[in-house]
């Protein structure tokens, strides 16, 4: 700052400078900002009578969760849950297993040209449809059960894995990978020695953490019909029993809880 | 690192030594025999003749969603506007909850380490590890269904996930920054102001961009249980099977997300 700068500054008071330095943009920014806004709460619509009534059942809901109801859907809880988890753990499987190749198939360093760009349409497709989207297409091709939700979560798995693998080895570091090849390894041995030992850890980081969205979206998938604790829950707020609906999102809190804590530990450990 | 001899008397390399060998065996056993288990019980509740059924039923569906019926895109206006009303009011409404969270939440901002941080860390954990789509089903049960319900259910929803990347931030912030406001005889807010929110405030602007994304995607879907949005009309729609209205909703689903992709990444790109 030269010196005739600060003698103008000298005597006035310090003003924070502006997120945003352009006055105009500033300006146009806050003025549609707030145009939007106000369009925007205008065209929601609120019942607030209706809210008001509801506020003593909302108040029912949090008692219910001081009283969680375990014991009188303890059948259907039991099941739900067991289907949730066995779902969540044979499409993590399945994932993993499909998410592999195409992760190797996906990163522009390994691949082909024409085997990239088909990988990585893969992955945008997965990744562009919501879990609860194809769900709802797949009860309607395979039939109500817990295949559908099987599949929508390995399907699911294969374009989250895929595309943080592929960014993985993309960013790896190339001299080890040379390195083995130099000494006469085959492809396989290249990709064994060389190229897995790389992304092996981030790779068992991220299973464990889908590992972890699964079980989630698990939660939700039986409100299309497609198996799991969704249905139970479903239902538990259908009828208005607030305990049992609060026993079962306990549970997947809890679940939750416990899967989040193992994953770190793993991830402690292999990292 | 272990070596192997072999029946000649020479000696090669090999990765693991005999007993982590065995250890990761027994892994990769009980790993299969999990699969296998959990994959019985999948196969048990299945009506397999419904399955072999599929690639007619398949091709049954595609036919009638081709051609998609374009015309009824004018009924999806509305449904549309509603949608991004959800997804952006419910992430404003978010971050208001969020922000306070996030204080109470990190190590160097909190009150009290032992009782206050704790509650924020269970809000957060809380919040995160249920599904928009239950947040929904409990609102509706309580306050009715509609697009308010979206919204707060999407804002619910946010709080642990913008909360928790949030408060990461906060702890790592510059403490010399803040020791220099502080050193100026600043009060506690005033640090807060000058010291600490000017260098998270990128974080939060990403943040709640990245977030407003995720949430288009799941304010997609909300109308499936009731919450507003498109979703009505696609449940609508799949109840009485029109597949070709299906498929135009669809396509729709998918601009917006392409396009929510698309504006929060130049977003990012600008503010990072």
């Amino acid at each position: 700052m030269s010196s005739s700068e600060l003698d103008t500054l000298i005597g006035t008071r310090w003003k924070k400078p502006p997120f945003i330095r352009r006055v105009w943009l500033r300006s146009a920014l806050v003025l549609g900002g707030f145009l939007y806004l106000v369009l925007a709460i205008a065209s929601v619509e609120v019942n607030w009578s209706r809210v008001y009534e509801g506020l003593e059942r909302g108040a029912a809901f949090v008692a219910a969760f001081t009283t969680p109801d375990f014991t009188t859907r303890a059948a259907d809880i039991r099941e739900g849950m067991l289907e949730s988890i066995v779902m969540t753990v044979a499409a993590s499987v399945v994932g993993i297993l499909i998410s592999i190749p195409i992760g190797l198939g996906a990163a522009r360093n390994l691949a082909p040209l024409p085997v990239y760009l088909v990988c990585r349409g893969i992955i945008a497709v997965s990744r562009a449809l919501q879990e609860i989207i194809v769900a709802i297409l797949l009860v309607a091709i395979f039939g109500f059960g817990p295949l559908a939700g099987f599949l929508t979560l390995s399907f699911a798995t294969i374009g989250f894995l895929s595309k943080l693998l592929a960014e993985d080895i993309e960013s790896m570091d190339r001299a080890q990978a040379e390195a083995v090849r130099a000494t006469g390894a085959r492809w396989t041995q290249w990709i064994n020695y060389g190229v897995q030992p790389q992304f092996m850890p981030r790779l068992i980081g991220l299973s464990m953490y889908r590992l972890d969205i699964n079980f989630r979206e698990s939660a939700i998938l039986g409100l299309v019909g497609a198996g799991g604790i969704g249905a139970t829950l479903n239902t538990a707020f259908d009828r208005y029993e607030f305990d049992t609906a609060a026993a079962i999102l306990i549970l997947i809190i809890v679940i939750v809880m416990a899967l989040e804590y193992l994953s770190g530990i793993v991830r402690s450990r292999v990292q | 690192m272990a070596t192997r001899t072999l029946p000649d008397g020479t000696r090669t390399w090999r990765r693991f030594t005999p007993s982590q060998s065995v250890v990761r065996w027994m892994g990769w056993l009980i790993g299969v025999a999990v699969f296998v288990w959990c994959w019985n019980r999948i196969s048990e509740s299945t009506t397999w003749f419904f399955v072999w059924d599929a690639p007619r039923i398949a091709g049954d569906i595609i036919s009638r969603a081709t051609p998609p019926k374009w015309p009824y895109v004018n009924e999806l206006w509305w449904p549309i506007w509603d949608t991004l009303n959800i997804a952006t009011l419910g992430t404003l409404g978010s971050l208001v909850m969020a922000v306070p969270v996030a204080f109470l939440a990190a190590r160097n901002t909190t009150p009290s380490r032992f009782l206050v941080r704790p509650v924020a860390l269970l809000i957060i954990v809380s919040t995160r590890s249920i599904n928009s789509l239950i947040w929904a089903l409990l609102l509706i049960a309580i306050i009715g269904p509609g697009v308010f319900a979206g919204i707060v259910a999407i804002a619910i929803r946010s709080v642990g996930f913008c909360a928790k990347l949030l408060y990461e931030a906060i702890e790592e912030i510059e403490q010399t920054q803040v020791e220099a406001i502080a050193a100026t005889g600043a009060s506690r807010w005033q640090v807060m102001l000058y010291g600490i929110v000017p260098q998270i405030m990128p974080a939060l602007a990403g943040i709640a961009v990245f977030r407003w994304d995720i949430n288009i995607r799941e304010s997609t879907v909300l109308g499936l249980v009731g919450a507003g949005g498109i979703g009505l009309q696609l449940s609508a729609s799949l109840n009485v099977l029109a597949w070709a209205q299906v498929a135009v909703i669809l396509l729709i689903i998918l601009a917006a997300v392409g396009l929510g992709e698309w504006v929060s990444a130049k977003v990012r790109g600008a503010i990072i």
